[in-house]
């Protein structure tokens, strides 16, 4: 089956390291996906708002352009396209009012009934590859690197659309096993980064930063790995304005690890769009060369 | 339909021009017949040829809800078509240094922030007369895609019909043009064989063929001219004239 894949705005600007090292890892596993030709903006949230059928044309549409593109399924990497295809999907599926007045708008575009499923890339990895395909793809098992997953919200909520159960996910500490690190979980792992209140309530969102940051710390990881430009944002660039002691959390796109413990070219996982202290520890565990400090 | 005989060839047929009936002669351009009808056009028309983005229409088919758009210089008119003129549509050109600014997608959220707002309804595109894919390159330039913005929107005209139908208020050939000037300018590789010409033209290679030209009489002129051989409409790069004697 035909999988397309769904880029989004933000991995092709400020997420290149997302992107870049997702593509590299799949590269290196001999799976294919094909980008689509032409897509727009999902919206980058699912509109609430039950009459509000305008907000649902960009992700209706971007499941169209995987439907023409000749799909069964579509995939893509951040947690909030992710979020907003599916329930688009859904929306689409079984709304069939909805349904009618979406695909009667847009007469330019051919009927859409919901036929393509939408696939978070970790389910790809889960489903379509296996994490047996993985370990017995490891060029360098990240032994010894305790690393957590981070969630977040848009994976795991609301749980029609979760990619794992809502309360006791599994997905990500699979995933990191099957890269030879050692899963451990922490008490915030599902818990919200704080989402847009860094631009609304830039206090409030700090708090969801230090409380994320200091129970990772409690438990003892080295490293977060997580879905979201967003997340990322929140939880990694946002520590400096903490001053933390003992120094940053490094915080990974779960990619960007998929991607050295196969070996994938390192400029692929694009370290320097990662905030302070990523890159470090990767170095001091042996795990990537060290760079020519500026 | 209504059709009534005339002396000269062509039928009349009658078209609304903003709510108003008209008897015009029919294969005539909307252009063409507004004029018949008597209006003179004082704005609202530029080249006549198509390409000047000036004469924009807005119509609509008797029996059918669906809002169509046209060149008024280019597309003829139908019976019973409903139309008006939509010259000028406001949207603000932002301005910024050319020079100083760096062609990636921040300078486009920076001068035009309202991008973002676009909900993908693609109103634009499908008003758009040069069937350009608005919505397409408002999404490439979300992404910060600067040369997929200036190759999609490589056909428009400035009309303003986009801006016009956008719920999200974006004059959007503004940012494409944003676009196609950073890309033309900073990021599209250069054309080395142009710099070339320049230069040979510069260092004065031809000035002994113009000096003849100059020198011709209108008739030679006019022959010279007709009889240059021209470069057949269907025809690839391949093709070179017989005899290259100016270049
Ligand atoms: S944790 Fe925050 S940004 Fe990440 S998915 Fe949830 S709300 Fe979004
Ligand atoms: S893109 Fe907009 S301004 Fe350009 S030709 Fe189309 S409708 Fe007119
Ligand atoms: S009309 Fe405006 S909101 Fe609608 S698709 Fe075009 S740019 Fe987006
Ligand atoms: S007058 Fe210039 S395009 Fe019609």
């Amino acid at each position: 089956m035909k999988i397309s894949y769904y880029p989004g705005c933000t991995l092709k600007s400020k997420a290149r390291n997302f992107e870049d090292s997702a593509l590299a890892s799949l590269a290196a596993l001999g799976f294919e996906v094909t980008e689509l030709e032409r897509w727009n903006c999902c919206g980058a949230l699912f509109s609430l708002t039950t009459d509000d059928l305008l907000h649902q044309l960009a992700p209706v549409r971007v499941l169209i352009r995987a439907q023409q593109a000749g799909a069964g399924k579509v995939t893509t990497l951040c947690s909030q396209c992710y979020n907003t295809l599916a329930r688009a999907n859904r929306l689409m599926r079984e709304d069939e009012e909805k349904r009618n007045t979406l695909n009667q708008f847009m007469t330019e575009e051919p009927d859409y009934h919901g036929q393509v499923e939408v696939v978070h890339f970790l389910q790809l990895l889960r489903d379509e590859i296996g994490w047996e395909r993985i370990r017995a793809a490891l060029k360098r098992p990240l032994t010894g690197l305790k690393v957590a997953p981070f969630y977040g919200c848009m994976l795991l909520r609301p749980k029609e659309v979760g990619i794992d159960s809502p309360v006791k996910p599994s997905i990500l500490m699979d995933f990191i096993a099957a890269l030879g690190a050692t899963p451990t979980d922490f008490a915030a792992a599902e818990e919200c980064c704080g989402a847009y209140q860094v631009l609304a309530a830039p206090e409030a969102g700090l708090k969801r930063t230090r409380r994320v940051v200091e129970a990772a710390r409690a438990s003892g990881v080295d490293a977060l790995v997580l879905s979201c430009p967003l997340c990322e944002y929140n939880i990694g660039k946002q520590q400096q304005e903490l001053a933390a002691p003992g120094g940053a959390l490094p915080v990974f796109y779960f990619s960007q690890l998929l991607a050295v413990a196969l070996g994938a070219a390192e400029e692929s996982c694009r370290f320097d769009l990662n905030a302070a202290g990523a890159r470090e520890l990767l170095e001091e565990r042996g795990l990537i060369a060290a760079a020519a400090r500026k | 339909m209504t059709t009534v005989k005339t002396g000269i060839a062509a039928e009349l047929i009658p078209i609304y021009i903003m709510g108003k009936r008209y008897l015009v002669p029919e294969a005539l351009t909307i252009m063409k017949a507004i004029e018949y009808a008597g209006y003179q056009f004082i704005r609202g028309c530029g080249c006549r040829g198509g390409v000047c983005g000036a004469c924009s229409t807005v119509f609509r088919r008797e029996g059918d809800y669906k809002i169509y758009s046209g060149l008024a210089c280019q597309t003829v008119v139908e019976p019973n078509m409903h139309l008006a003129q939509i010259p000028f549509y406001p949207a603000l050109r932002r301005p910024y240094d050319y020079a100083a600014a760096v062609a990636d997608g921040a300078i486009v959220a920076q001068l035009y922030p309202e991008v973002f707002r676009c909900v993908a309804c693609n109103a634009c595109t499908k008003i758009c007369p040069m069937d350009v894919q608005v919505m397409d390159y408002i999404g490439a330039l979300k992404r910060g895609d600067l040369a997929l913005a200036a190759s999609i929107s490589f056909d428009c005209i400035q009309c303003g019909l986009c801006a016009s139908r956008c719920m999200a208020e974006i004059p959007q050939y503004h940012v494409a043009q944003l676009a196609r000037r950073l890309y033309g300018g900073k990021l599209a590789p250069r054309a080395e064989h142009l710099a070339a010409m320049v230069g040979r033209i510069s260092s004065g290679a031809y000035r002994a063929l113009l000096g003849e030209l100059k020198t011709m009489s209108a008739k030679q002129l006019r022959e010279v001219y007709t009889g240059r051989q021209m470069e057949p409409a269907m025809t690839d790069e391949s093709w070179r004239p017989d005899e290259n004697v100016g270049l």
